[in-house]
């Protein structure tokens, strides 16, 4: 699989970094301060490729706190903050949208 | 069952020491995630969506009383209180963390259980038929090989690093319950001139580029398995494709070469190490055979007075009738435990339940218990007059859903719900369907039908050879699902045929519903099964009316 | 990189030629494309020649100049790429080379024991810390399930000598 560093980054809309928290696996987001937060809320919202590419890049640079960092997409709530774009991104902040085995 | 000796315990012990080092120097930064990866998933550690998941593993889908609840336990201690029953005879635990897996896999190790070889690209787990040891119309217990090949291709030092995973699967009956021609080698054992021997088949595979094995070997003698196994993964080992990782399984290689080219490299390779070390004497397969602990079956008359008697309940006549086959000791039977559920994700089981199907393993099935490739449990050996007792416990705690087989004995992929590389999701397709099926006579008039749901192109669903396959695709953030018909895994396997456009995830339900209803019209007789109707006539009739009138 | 030899870090004797440079004094490792070009001059030669073989090309190709070769240096691209294991198996148990088997490239700590069971007496090892722990990375394993021609101890011998 290409890295999302070799690829040539094109970007639809406002878009952040996410991530799986290398402990624990926890779905975690990148904040303006280079941080991860477990609030999508909290993630810095990116709006050019130059800034996603910057954002990846310093996720990237963090592989031993979180793992697997890659830009997705998000909306942006009345408030100004991120919210899930897609199903995918849905289901990682919601969790599962099955109820499990009872 | 296979029971552990020292020497295997001293093995797995030594496992667990050696991931519990790579996971420190992983969360100390000493190794990076490129270089810890393939050594998690070597141990069946994956990374999904929202948390590790585990993989471990059931070799060849074979587990005791006491490792089921070594399964509820981990469930219950690392993850939150469930497992899942996968396609290829293993259990998953979804919400593990990293840091708390060493103390998980030690757990496991004390029952002789682990998650080695559950993924990467090594040899994985040699899945086989889940009646094994069981069945009337089997020729030998297929396990022993099973056995054999685990030993032989664990840590295997030369085939840690393949080009791509590795599956094999055995069969030992007439009838094929482990797709072995859809594996990357198949092994079938039959009888030739009073000899036993594998008919072997190499280069089947679902996935993106779907395959049935060919065969490359008809008789293969017992003594020369692993050497031949041996000459074939070093074929595929030097000659598989690397620079592509979709065209990197052995089925490309085969398909790129001919399967008789390929053959014929694999022939040249075995004659020099036929008669070497790995030669499998008497004496080697009685020291395994010795160590696999057959039940002390006592023959008993068929169909006892108890059994009779329950028989007269409608409700227990009918799970009778879907959910128990012949064993092949008289006054015995096997039991196919449903973890279909109306409205629950295919394959899961809480740790309550693996307690209690513990608890009657030892109660009423000397202490064993089965993983079938279809998601479900079994209990291989009840006595027949403890049959009403079983379905009553089992009803309890809802695995004696009728539908074994049926149209809700659905295989499905854990899809986007869990999976990171999943474009849709499967296991909500799954549930309304048995929603929209939840009648028992309703499903037992419909039927054998199979119907397999991927969440991508990958097939963990094993959509391919479904008799009804759906497969999941992703347009502009909505879900579609494409509908194949007419696959099939057995001896006679065969791809599905694709219908027709993809329907909208709203649709697809009513779409199934429709493909079955045109079968139910259509059949000449309520004996013709759903599959033998598709071949009868061609997906013509279905395909039309599958498709919601505009 | 730090070459281990026999547990423990060693000086490299050997000089890696590129082709077309004059041969220097004393042990050198050339490319299979020169050696089998030279094979007749290198012949004569005195010093101890090494080759390093690609990991998409036939060792069977090496088999009658094994006598000549003190070394043969077998490439790991990446440690994911597994060719160098089946083709150490093969000059040492099929073709009987007994000069030093080399395992170059991406050689890490974590597959170490796989190399040497493979057959690999030299480890060009790419971090300093891994070839620190060669060591106790060679002792994870007391016991093996397959044989192979490292002589190591396996479990059905294990399982005989028990059973008496």
């Amino acid at each position: 699989m290409t890295s999302p560093l070799q690829r040539k980054l094109k970007i639809s809309g406002p878009t952040a970094i996410t991530a799986n928290r290398l402990a624990d696996g926890v779905v975690v987001w990148l904040t303006s301060g280079g941080a991860w937060s477990m609030a999508i809320a909290e993630a810095a919202i990116a709006t050019t490729g130059e800034e996603v590419q910057r954002l990846l890049t310093l996720a990237h640079g963090d592989e031993n706190t979180a793992v697997g960092a890659y830009a997705a997409r998000v909306e942006v709530t009345a408030e100004g903050r991120a919210a899930p774009a897609n199903l995918r991104e849905r289901i990682r902040v919601n969790g599962p949208t099955i109820a499990p085995a009872a | 069952m296979y029971v552990y000796d020292a020497f295997d315990r001293t093995f797995l012990q030594e496992r667990v020491a050696e991931f519990r080092d790579q996971v420190a120097r992983r969360l100390s930064g000493e190794l990076n995630e490129e270089e810890f990866k393939p050594l998690r998933l070597m141990n069946g550690v994956y990374l999904q969506l929202h948390a590790y998941m585990l993989r471990v593993c059931i070799p060849y889908g074979t587990l005791n009383a006491t490792q089921l609840r070594a399964l509820a336990r981990v469930a219950r201690r690392y993850d939150r209180d469930y497992g899942h029953f996968t396609t290829r005879q293993n259990i998953q635990f979804n919400w593990i963390k990293l840091a708390e897996l060493p103390d998980a896999m030690a757990d496991l190790a004390e029952v002789g259980i682990h998650g080695i070889q559950t993924s990467g690209n090594c040899i994985r787990n040699t899945t086989t038929d889940a009646f094994a040891g069981a069945a009337r119309d089997e020729i030998e217990d297929p396990r022993l090989y099973a056995e054999i090949i685990r030993q032989w291709s664990t840590l295997h030092p030369e085939f840690t690093y393949l080009p791509r995973k590795f599956k094999i699967a055995i069969s030992a009956a007439r009838h094929d319950r482990a797709a072995t021609r859809v594996h990357d080698v198949g092994l079938r054992l039959h009888r030739r001139d009073g000899e036993t021997g594998f008919e072997v088949m190499v280069g089947g595979g679902l996935g993106r580029t779907p395959y049935i094995g060919k065969t490359i070997r008809d008789f293969l003698p017992k003594e020369d398995l692993l050497s031949y196994l041996e000459a074939i993964v070093r074929t595929y080992n030097l000659g598989g494709r690397r620079d592509n990782i979709y065209k990197a399984r052995i089925k490309i290689q085969v398909h790129e070469l001919g399967a008789e080219a390929f053959a014929e490299k694999v022939e040249a390779e075995w004659r020099q190490i036929k008669d070497g070390a790995l030669k499998l004497d008497q004496a080697a397969l009685d020291t395994i055979a010795d160590r696999f602990l057959t039940p002390d079956f006592e023959a008993l008359p068929d169909d006892p007075a108890e059994l009779a008697t329950a028989l007269a309940n409608p409700a227990f006549a009918r799970w009778h009738a879907n959910s128990v086959v012949p064993h092949k000791v008289g006054g015995h039977a096997i039991v196919t435990l449903s973890l279909k559920p109306v409205g629950g994700p295919p394959g899961d089981c809480t740790a309550d339940q693996m307690d209690t199907i513990a608890d009657l393993a030892e109660r009423y099935g000397y202490g064993e218990v089965r993983v079938a490739h279809e998601q479900n449990l079994v209990l291989p050996h009840v006595r027949q007059k403890d049959l009403p007792a079983v379905w009553r416990a089992l009803d309890a705690i809802g695995v004696a859903t009728p539908n074994v087989g049926l149209v809700t004995d659905i295989i499905s992929c854990p899809g986007l719900d869990y999976c990171s590389l999943a474009n849709t999701r499967s296991i909500p397709i799954a549930q309304k369907l048995t929603q929209r099926f939840a009648d028992d006579a309703r499903i037992a008039d419909i039927g054998r039908l199979h119907v397999n749901i991927s969440g991508c192109i990958n097939a963990c669903g094993h959509h391919h050879i479904g008799h009804i396959g759906i497969l999941g695709v992703e347009k502009k953030d909505e879900e579609f699902f494409q509908i194949s018909l007419g696959g099939k895994g057995n001896s006679k396997a065969r791809l599905g045929e694709l219908i027709g456009p993809a329907i909208p995830e709203s649709e697809i339900v009513d779409a199934v519903e429709r493909l079955v209803d045109t079968y139910l019209e259509l059949r000449a007789s309520p004996a013709e099964t759903f599959i033998a109707a598709v071949e009868r006539l061609g997906i013509e009739p279905f395909k039309e009316r599958a498709y919601a009138p505009r | 990189m730090p070459l281990v030899k026999s547990g423990a870090v060693a000086a490299d004797p050997f000089t890696a030629v590129a082709d077309g440079a004059p041969l220097p004094d004393g042990p050198v490792i050339i490319s299979a494309d020169r050696l089998l070009a030279e094979q007749g001059t290198l012949a004569a030669r005195n010093g101890e020649i090494g080759v390093a073989w690609p990991n998409g090309r036939d060792v069977a190709e090496l088999q009658p100049l094994l006598g000549r070769l003190s070394l043969v240096a077998l490439a790991f691209p990446k440690f994911r790429d597994g060719r160098a294991y089946s083709q150490a198996r093969l000059l040492r148990e099929r073709y009987g080379f007994k000069g030093e088997l080399r395992a170059t490239g991406n050689v890490l700590r974590d597959q170490l024991l796989m190399m040497a069971r493979a057959g690999f007496d030299g480890f060009e090892v790419e971090k300093a810390a891994d070839a620190a722990a060669f060591a106790q990375a060679l002792e994870s394993y007391s016991l093996f399930y397959q044989p192979t021609g490292d002589g190591r101890r396996t479990v059905a011998a294990a399982r005989r000598a028990a059973e008496g």
